[in-house]
């Protein structure tokens, strides 16, 4: 299927896009939501059941305190007000992994409202409203086998995992976000990716995408420039990385551009994303008449967390990140320019822990915003998914510091870590990668140089020591890059008696 | 050997204790009563023998070796097909879970076996507890031991049946609307509905979960107390269970004294459309209070006239939800599985097969009054009927102690006298619907036989939740001033069943 898209600029020149983000974060709390089974990823299909997340016959559910607690800090962290009594409800409608075809979830009272956050994209910062944040439980997972491309359509049969059925989830909705046109696949990339460092400082979460503990779902409307009537929307379901974020907003704008521009009318229908084509396509028509009956969850008492507990949570909450961006800058002394391309890369958290481990700010940054960052956009991975972590920077930093190794070896280091060579120690050995710091043999490389180049010594004596340059280049050139420059300098002057 | 089965659970328990029955006997004398008498009756779906004697044998084992046991240890017990009991078929009365076997025993039989209470099976129920009269249930009409051609009530008929055939002395019922209490009066046995929460509904399965609660049924009050005792207390598997001590229902049952308590008698609930021999039973059984040194008042619950359709509201909205898991996906009946046909029209065709007509009249009737658009105009209006309910008992209580009224309308009808007409199967809860609307304590006693039909009348004692001992108490003075006109309890005055073994 091939759908007709307009070129963003062209559609932003007419439209004025409408945003709302609703993100799934899956807690990491050792049980589930309604019961005690464990919620260790990639088990066994169904060895992490019970009859309460199997919603057997007879079985009830009783909340996880510990859920609550995790839902009140991520309210806090975004602004939110936290609700003094609020209750479950189900949410009705059938799906073949929802043990007990209805969900239990937050309806008209959630744990957690009208809170707002703030996003910075490049060097702007957009204040983001936050709706709700509710608490619900998660379905189990269905495999559609027997079919080529893994969906149900075409598979013989399809099997079911409810290992995942019951994990705790909290749905973070944003109220509708209207910022400038070019800037709003960014900004809600940069929200996402916000709200990971959040929930990341917080705690509550793994916030792994590519396990799908962070899963976002983007409305999209458009609405003709100018105008104060919004567009039908759109729901782009479970994005599942920042730049897919990023790349699906853009993706529908521009889509439903096309279908405006040529007199269609937009459906009000989610929408599935396709990572590897990078389009959308439509998934089940959704009208607003959709019935999930809700009603206040019969089985469970409400509830109302005192005062107390919540200003008790609030104690414990780290510094917000915004709040230790500032801090850190200062702490770094990194320009707002060189500090806004740290958070731009999604590179603080690195930078952070690869700092803890005892590196410079600077070099750190220097690191993870250039030889790692360069690799995961040129492989269109994160940063966090290189498989180079803070650990190796720091231990190839140490080796920089050392002198046993220099940043051009440094970064042929780091070339043999992205390609899963092995330990620094290993690549280093294995690519023949140490600085010669024997000084006999850096003197018998300089006494070549000197042989090789007698214009140059003569240039040196005659009251030029600038010229030195050409020979400690000779001598490097002749070490292969593996020799300490400095040390090289320090020789050579000796040798030369300057 | 025989005269095991006419024993009450006391006498029971004392002549284990006496060494003069083993567990295993009268677990046997009962296993013979039902073979003897359940053709007739029906009042059991699963007969588990061999699991009952092994429980027997085990408190035999344990009574031996002198360990301490409780006062029911040893004591048969009929359950209600609706408790998962592990191993053990567990159907609701639906053909939707036939021959399932729960992997997982509900919290009240784990406190049963806890106690050493011998299970022997499962009793008969109309289909997911929907129903007054057991004549819903999938697999066949339970009769009322006092006269075969009657219903012995619902949706507990096979519970208070099997007391009441004397095929064994306990049994747990559940009680959504009136499934305990109803059927104790029609059968002429006590049947209690405990407090909301003061009962564990972990692995019951699911009417409506607002109302359910399991409860005792018995031949005499402090039967029952003793049973309300081992079932009763808070259990960390439900939420929506109270966290408070049990209250005194033995040592209620046991005192059995009403002097100086004030008995309100519900206005609302009598006169027209009360049988005269009900009517006539129930006042009797108020003037013995009197004597017996209560006080007694008339008092109004004027919301209590929108019970009935409040409960026809609330009730099939929850029950809609709650069997919306019957999709033949994991467990139970599945039709239509053939690989030609879709998730979904399996799920179509299993519940057509599955599903009995009753329970697709309340699917249909919850599934609309929550959908959206409906739901303010009859599950809103229907929740805040049911907080003036329960403020009109609450203003009662501050008048008195207990609130008594008839426990039904009627005496037990004749088997398929109203199937076709679910109004009139729905009036005969009106005594006993609000109670379950406020969560409050409520119990049935036998307080005679009506003139017209000679058949039992339940005295429906009401009391403020966690009170349950003032039901007792009631219960116990009723029963024993009956038993000195009587010469027994009214169980006495039964016809002997025709034994077809």
């Amino acid at each position: 299927m091939t759908v007709d898209v307009v070129e963003i600029d062209d559609a932003l020149a007419q439209y004025d896009p409408v945003m709302g983000l609703e993100v799934h974060v899956e807690l990491n709390t050792v049980s589930k939501m309604f019961c005690g089974c464990p919620t260790t990823f990639g088990a066994e299909p169904n060895t992490q059941t019970c009859p309460v997340c199997l919603g057997l016959p007879g079985a009830l559910p009783v909340v996880n305190a510990r859920a609550v607690e995790s839902a009140i800090k991520i309210g806090l962290a975004l602004n939110c007000e936290i609700a003094e009594w609020c209750r479950f409800a189900r949410k009705n409608y059938f799906y073949p992994d929802m043990p007990k075809n209805f969900q239990t979830s937050q309806y008209d009272e959630p744990i957690a409202f009208n809170g707002w956050t703030e996003v910075v994209v490049d060097g702007e910062t957009y204040r983001i409203e936050i709706e709700r944040a509710h608490m619900e439980e998660d379905t189990g997972k269905s495999t559609h086998v027997g079919g080529a491309t893994g969906r149900i359509h075409g598979a013989s049969h399809s099997l079911v995992d409810y290992n995942r059925a019951g994990i705790p989830l909290i749905e973070i909705v944003t109220k509708t976000i209207e910022v400038p046109g070019e800037k709003a696949a960014a900004v809600a990339r940069a929200y996402v990716s916000m709200l990971r460092d959040l929930l990341l400082a917080l705690g509550v979460s793994d916030v792994r995408m590519d396990q799908g503990s962070l899963r976002c779902d983007a409305n999209v409307s458009l609405k003709p420039s100018g105008s104060s009537t919004f567009g039908t929307r759109t729901e782009t379901k479970n994005v599942n990385s920042f730049r897919s974020v990023e790349r699906a907003v853009t993706y529908e704008i521009t889509r439903q551009a096309a279908v405006l521009n040529s007199g269609g009318k937009v459906v009000q229908e989610t929408r599935h994303w396709h990572e590897d084509t990078g389009i959308t396509t439509s998934g089940r028509e959704k009208s607003d008449a959709e019935d999930y009956r809700y009603f206040p969850e019969p089985d469970l008492v409400p509830v109302a967390p005192s005062r107390e507990w919540v200003e008790e949570i609030r104690g414990t909450l780290p510094e917000a990140p915004s709040t230790r961006r500032a801090r850190l800058q200062a702490e770094w002394g990194f320009t707002d320019l060189e500090m806004r391309d740290v958070v731009n890369g999604n590179a603080l958290e690195p930078i952070v822990a690869t700092v803890e481990l005892g590196v410079t700010p600077a070099a750190a940054k220097k690191w993870w915003l250039g030889e790692l960052a360069r690799s995961a956009n040129e492989t269109g991975t994160e940063l966090d998914a290189l498989g180079v972590g803070p650990a190796e920077v720091a231990e190839v930093q140490k080796l920089v510091d050392e002198g046993a190794l220099n940043d051009k070896l440094a970064r042929q280091v780091f070339d043999g870590l992205l390609k899963g060579e092995g330990t620094p120690a290993e690549i280093i050995e294995a690519r023949g990668l140490a600085l010669v710091s024997d000084d006999s043999a850096l003197i018998e490389a300089i006494d070549r140089a000197i042989a090789a180049n007698p214009d140059v010594v003569e240039k040196v004596n005659s009251g030029k020591p600038a010229a030195a340059g050409a020979l400690i280049g000779a001598v490097m050139k002749d070490m292969r890059g593996q020799a300490d420059a400095a040390k090289v300098r320090e020789l050579l002057n000796a040798k030369l008696g300057i | 050997m025989n005269d095991l089965i006419r024993k009450t659970a006391v006498e029971l328990a004392e002549l284990m204790s006496s060494g003069q029955a083993s567990a295993v006997e009268i677990t046997q004398a009962h296993l013979d009563r039902i073979e003897a008498v359940d053709g007739a009756v029906h009042a059991f779906l699963h007969v588990d023998s061999e699991g009952a004697l092994a429980q027997a044998a085990a408190v035999d084992a344990q009574r031996a070796a002198g360990e301490h046991l409780g006062p029911l240890a040893g004591v048969p017990l009929a359950l209600k097909d609706v408790l998962t009991q592990e191993g053990v078929p567990t159907t609701a009365g639906s053909k939707m879970l036939e021959g399932w076997k729960p992997p997982y025993d509900s919290t009240v039989v784990q406190r049963l076996k806890a106690a050493g209470v011998v299970i022997l099976g499962k009793t008969n129920m109309d289909e997911f507890a929907m129903g007054s009269s057991t004549e819903n249930s999938a697999y066949g009409t339970t009769h009322n031991p006092w006269d075969l051609t009657r219903i012995p009530g619902g949706s507990g008929g096979g519970s208070s049946a099997a007391i009441a055939a004397y095929e064994a002395p306990l049994a747990i019922g559940t009680d959504t609307g009136g499934s305990i209490r109803q059927p104790g009066a029609f059968t002429g046995t006590v049947g209690v509905k405990p407090t909301y929460g003061g009962t564990s509904r972990y692995g019951l399965i699911a009417l409506a979960s607002s109302l359910d609660t399991p409860g005792p049924c018995a031949r005499t009050t402090l039967d029952a107390a003793l049973l309300h005792e081992v079932i009763a207390g808070h259990d960390v598997m439900d939420s929506t269970s109270i966290e408070q001590p049990v209250p005194p229902v033995v040592e209620a049952a046991r005192r059995a004294d009403v002097a100086g308590l004030r008995v309100g008698v519900v206005k609302e609930l009598g006169g027209e459309g009360y049988q005269p021999g009900v009517e006539a039973r129930f006042h009797e059984a108020v003037e013995l209070l009197t004597k017996l040194g209560a006080e007694v008042v008339e008092v109004s619950c004027p919301h209590f006239q929108y019970a009935l359709p409040a409960y026809y509201l609330i009730l099939p909205s929850e029950a809609s939800s709650n069997l919306a898991k019957f999709d033949a996906m994991r467990y139970g009946l599945r039709v239509g599985d053939d690989g030609t046909n879709s998730a979904e029209t399996v799920m179509s065709l299993t519940r057509e097969a599955g599903f009995g007509a009753e329970v697709k009249r309340r699917i249909m009737l919850g599934t609309h009054a929550l959908s959206s658009g409906y739901y303010d105009a009859y599950y809103g209006q229907a929740q805040k009927v049911r907080t003036l309910i329960a403020r009109d008992f609450e203003k009662a209580y501050e008048q008195v102690d207990v609130l008594v009224s008839p426990a039904t309308p009627t005496t037990a009808f004749a088997i398929g006298d109203r199937v076709n007409d679910p109004i009139a199967m729905y009036k005969n809860d009106l005594c006993t619907i609000p109670s379950n609307l406020a969560g409050n304590a409520a119990a049935s006693f036998p307080c005679g036989l009506a003139d017209e039909d000679g058949l039992p009348v339940g005295f429906h004692v009401m009391a403020p939740v966690l009170r349950d001992d003032l039901c007792y108490q009631v219960g116990g003075a009723l029963e024993a001033a009956l038993a000195d006109q009587w010469g027994g309890v009214l169980m006495t005055k039964a016809p002997e069943l025709e034994v077809t073994r």
